[in-house]
């Protein structure tokens, strides 16, 4: 197919959302050309060797919202996927006290027990009525949103069933869906837990990717989208993917192949060709015109809005939107490579209890004290940190002995006040690894290689604006009826013809596939109409 | 690594067949020898030793005590009095069952409570919402628990402690075995007559050896968890995550069950004249009212000529020797039509004693009345066949010792 000018559809960005539509178009019998920027696809979602043996996930690094629907549809177990178990959670304190959570509840019990017994059984309660919550979510999850501007009878048939979801939801769920939209992170679990390391544990998936803190109202929604996956059907728990993030998008580029799609590497998209509203293709920065009457954009909403369009041909309500919605990333990555497992004083030898993510950030105030960095424009002296050790589960991530650690870092704020990131780079890999020194002391020592990606490298490597690793932030007016714009989130866009599919659509970031599943749905239906 | 209990070094010693299962996060043998009706027999025949040290316990005092319990339990407190234990559940406000348990008011004002799960953070929270002045203690680590149960169990703990002879059924006293503190009270999960003791965990292993010495002459047998719970289906006793669940884990209704639905109407027997305030009671009040219970817990005992007749008729013997199930087994409506579900059986045991299978079930009221029958299905060579089984009052054992006074020197 290589050398033809002209594609019954083109998607522009081959992450894992452009991916995953690039396959569902391509299934359809669509000749689909998927346009990256980089030398290899995967945007957010890679794996790269970056030290001989060592396998980094670069970006982004476990896995649980992955639509199950797509897995099956696109048929990715042939292909490779393989989703391993995070089996624990390693909660370490600087006093020596730690949480070791596991896949055995009575065990889990007794260890938030040694804490307190009265949170053991909390956790029990709020883990229940999470799973339960997310439960009911699940559906609007999996189809495209209603549109709330939209006086469509379709549209105005899917508010109202809204509405009637929402009031036949169980008393119970829903009163903890309105906490967790008008209350933060920290405020619930006040109400659940008495013990700080057990309350931290559980605020950080408040914070996770997101310009708050756990205190920050914005934080229990945050909390609650990372609670909405799952691993084999267990609500709430990750997975690591073999060979990484990075393995699972070379399962979807093989899929797509399957399908008859084209991948372009190294085609890095100027923008869209479009004449009286209507797409008629795109044209590549060194001047390359590719034709197709479909180009969907993966990429998020600024540059599929701004940047690959003309905003004077765009109505001004949704330029304006776009221009105000939040990026503002605040994450950092730190990876290592080392010579061995760390060491926790008094589990010493016990590498198991990295087979999960292990989460630096023991207390509120800890969280608290991170932000107030944040807040005040600098990286966290002390930051939160979550760490995997995912050769301790794939052994191929690192030679034999020797492993990879991935150190997702809070807060590197993408503006910062009195410095900028080529100067900060050092001082961010300096400081991550001297606050992994506090807990596992001697870590330095096993350090080969340090990599660093600041939110400034996220935003020029991948394209995620100001570094945002969710396309976008998860605040409440960015997700759902309001992705990327009311009345613009059922992925169409103002230019007949022209699609959005990534994760600046619902259902939003992580590694969940949904917006380029949901947006293929939407333009294979519109063909047929 | 799951927790040992505090008779763990003398469990281990005893324990000659390597297995182990975790019992709400503690290690505990199924068995301790090959045979399992050896260890049933141990409960019917002489006496037995059961460490059921997993289960939660609480000390629940102060001044609101009783108040609090009254709220909090759905069986009456009133009825449980100082030197008293007492049989109770507690509901949630639709009135569906969260757990039962084992209260006892040792001395006045001084309530200890067994649960299968944990529900301290519960408890507080009920004490805290009704303003009650109550120390609601979680024991569960400071104590371990012994059963002694059997004919003979009368016979080897009065060698240790005259304070049990007075004791009757439901009885619960403060004593001392060989200088240590320890309470007793007269029940257990067997329906036979016993004991259950409530030992400092750093007394533990003393009081095992006391028991199990002054047991030697009397054929005391260490016992694991599968056969107790063949022993408590012939008891009629219902076992949470089996014979029902907390509807504090359930998702929907359906999961749950209420006092009536589990056959405890007996419990409020005296609801009509009193005023008592418990959680849950407008829910079953309502319930006994309209008559709205789904279902009823029955005893079911399964008629021998014909469990007999489906697995000859197919060429095999039909499986008496050690069967104890907890799966569900599906129960049909006798009449014209056929496979007409009608509810299940929750446990299914086949009693050595007794000679007849037997099962708890759940079963619409208008099947369950005693002497009613049904067909339950079992599995003939991988095939679903009906057998014949009949609605029959619980308990199915019910021996005379269990309620027995206990003089000085009264043989069993």
């Amino acid at each position: 197919m290589s050398g033809v000018d002209r594609y019954d559809a083109i998607v522009v960005g081959a992450g894992h959302n452009g991916l995953v539509n690039a396959c569902y178009l391509a299934k359809a019998g669509l000749n689909t050309l998927l346009l990256e920027r980089r030398h290899l696809v995967g945007g957010a979602t890679i794996t790269e060797e970056v030290v001989p043996g060592f396998h980094f996930t670069t970006f982004s690094y476990a896995i649980s919202l992955m639509r199950p629907e797509i897995v099956k549809d696109l048929e990715l177990v042939k292909h490779g996927m393989m989703v391993l178990p995070l089996v624990n959670t390693f909660q370490p304190g600087l006093d020596g006290e730690y949480l070791l959570l596991g896949a055995d509840s009575d065990a889990n019990y007794h260890e938030i027990a040694r804490h307190s017994a009265a949170d053991a059984e909390a956790a029990r309660d709020l883990d229940h009525l999470i799973a339960r919550l997310v439960r009911a979510l699940k559906p609007w999850m999996d189809r495209i949103p209603p549109n709330s501007r939209s006086s469509d009878p379709a549209d105005m048939a899917a508010l109202a069933e809204l509405e009637g979801w929402y009031e036949a939801l169980d008393p119970d769920v829903r009163a903890m869906l309105e906490r967790f939209r008008t209350k933060s992170a920290a405020e619930i679990l006040d109400e659940y837990f008495e013990s700080d390391l057990v309350k931290a544990l559980y605020a950080s998936s408040g914070i996770i990717g997101s310009r708050c803190s756990v205190r920050d109202r914005a934080s229990g929604i945050v909390w609650l989208f990372h609670k909405l996956g799952e691993f084999d059907g267990d609500p709430g728990h990750w997975g690591f993917h073999k060979g990484g993030n990075g393995g699972f998008t070379q399962v979807l580029a093989r899929a797509f192949e399957s399908f008859g799609g084209t991948v372009r590497l190294n085609a890095s998209v100027a923008g869209l060709r479009y004449e009286e509203g209507r797409s008629t293709g795109v044209e590549l920065e060194d001047g390359t015109v590719i034709e197709s009457d479909l180009v969907v954009s993966a990429l998020d909403p600024r540059q599929t809005f701004l940047r690959l369009v003309d905003p004077e041909d765009l109505p001004e309500d949704l330029v304006g939107r776009i221009r105000d919605f939040k990026f503002q990333g605040t994450a950092a990555k730190v990876n290592f490579a080392l010579s061995d497992v760390p060491t926790f004083p008094g589990l010493e030898g016990r590498e198991d209890i990295f087979r999960g993510f292990t989460n630096l950030g023991p207390s509120i105030d800890y969280l608290m004290e991170a932000w107030a960095d944040c807040e005040a424009g600098r990286v966290s002296r002390r930051p939160f940190v979550d760490c995997c050790v995912q050769s301790t589960i794939d052994p191929d991530m690192a030679p034999a002995g020797q492993h990879v650690m991935s150190c997702f870092v809070m807060y590197a704020p993408y503006h910062l006040a009195d410095s900028d990131w080529e100067t900060e780079r050092d001082n961010l890999g300096i400081t991550v690894q001297e606050t992994i020194e506090e807990f596992f002391p001697g870590f330095g020592e096993l350090v080969l290689h340090r990599e660093v990606v600041t939110p400034m490298d996220i935003e020029q490597l991948i394209g995620l604006s100001e570094g945002n690793i969710f396309a976008g932030e998860l605040l409440e007016d960015q997700l759902f009826l309001n992705r990327p714009a009311p009345g613009w989130n059922q992925y169409r866009t103002p230019i007949s013809g022209y699609y959005q599919c990534g994760s600046g659509t619902h259902p939003g970031g992580c590694v969940t596939g949904g917006p380029g599943w949901l947006a293929a749905k939407q333009i294979l239906g519109d063909r047929e109409a | 690594m799951p927790l040992t209990t505090p008779f763990h070094p003398r469990v281990a010693s005893a324990n000659r067949v390597g297995l182990w299962k975790h019992w709400a996060g503690y290690l505990i043998p199924p068995q301790y020898q090959y045979s399992l009706t050896a260890e049933y027999y141990g409960i019917r025949n002489s006496v037995s030793l059961l460490d059921t040290t997993p289960l939660f316990k609480y000390r629940i005092t102060g001044r609101d005590a009783a108040r609090f319990l009254a709220r909090v339990l759905a069986r009456d407190i009133d009825g449980c009095p100082p030197g008293r234990a007492q049989y109770t559940c507690w509901c949630n406000e639709g009135g569906f069952v969260l757990q039962d348990g084992v209260i006892l008011q040792v001395t006045e004002g001084e309530y200890w409570l067994t649960a299968a799960d944990p529900t301290l953070r519960y408890f507080r929270v009920v004490a805290r919402d009704m303003g009650a002045e109550v120390d609601i203690e979680d024991v569960s680590r400071a104590f371990g628990i012994l059963a002694l149960q059997g004919p003979h169990a009368y016979d080897v703990i009065r060698q240790l402690t005259d304070d049990v002879t007075s004791l009757t059924y439901f009885g619960a006293t403060k004593t001392e075995i060989r200088g240590r503190s320890v309470i007793v009270s007269r029940t257990g999960y067997t329906g036979d007559l016993g004991y259950e003791l409530w030992i400092h965990s750093e007394d533990a292993c003393e009081i095992w050896d006391a028991l199990m010495q002054a047991g030697q002459g009397h054929n005391i047998v260490p016992i694991g968890t599968t056969a107790l719970k063949m022993a408590r289906i012939e008891a009629g006793l219902l076992l949470m995550g089996a014979d029902f669940h907390s509807a504090r884990f359930a998702w929907v209704d359906a999961q749950c069950e209420t006092p009536l639905e589990l056959g405890w109407s007996w419990m409020f027997r005296t609801l009509e004249d009193d005023d008592r305030a418990f959680i849950g009671r407008a829910a079953i009040e309502a319930e006994l009212r309209d008559k709205s219970s789904r279902w009823t817990t029955v005893g079911l005992a399964v008629d021998w000529h014909e469990y007999e007749r489906v697995y000859s008729a197919a060429g095999v013997l039909p499986p008496r020797h050690e069967v104890y199930s907890e799966s569900t087994m599906s129960i049909y409506r006798r009449g014209t039509k056929e496979w007409d579900y009608a509810g299940y059986a929750s446990s299914f045991t086949s009693s050595s004693l007794l000679r007849t299978p037997l099962a708890i079930a759940k079963l619409p009221l208008d099947l369950a009345k005693p002497g009613t029958e049904v067909d339950l299905e079992v599995t003939v060579i991988r095939r679903p066949e009906n057998v014949l089984a009949r609605v029959e009052r619980m308990p199915f054992f019910n021996p005379t010792r269990k309620t027995a006074a206990m003089d000085e020197g009264a043989a069993v």
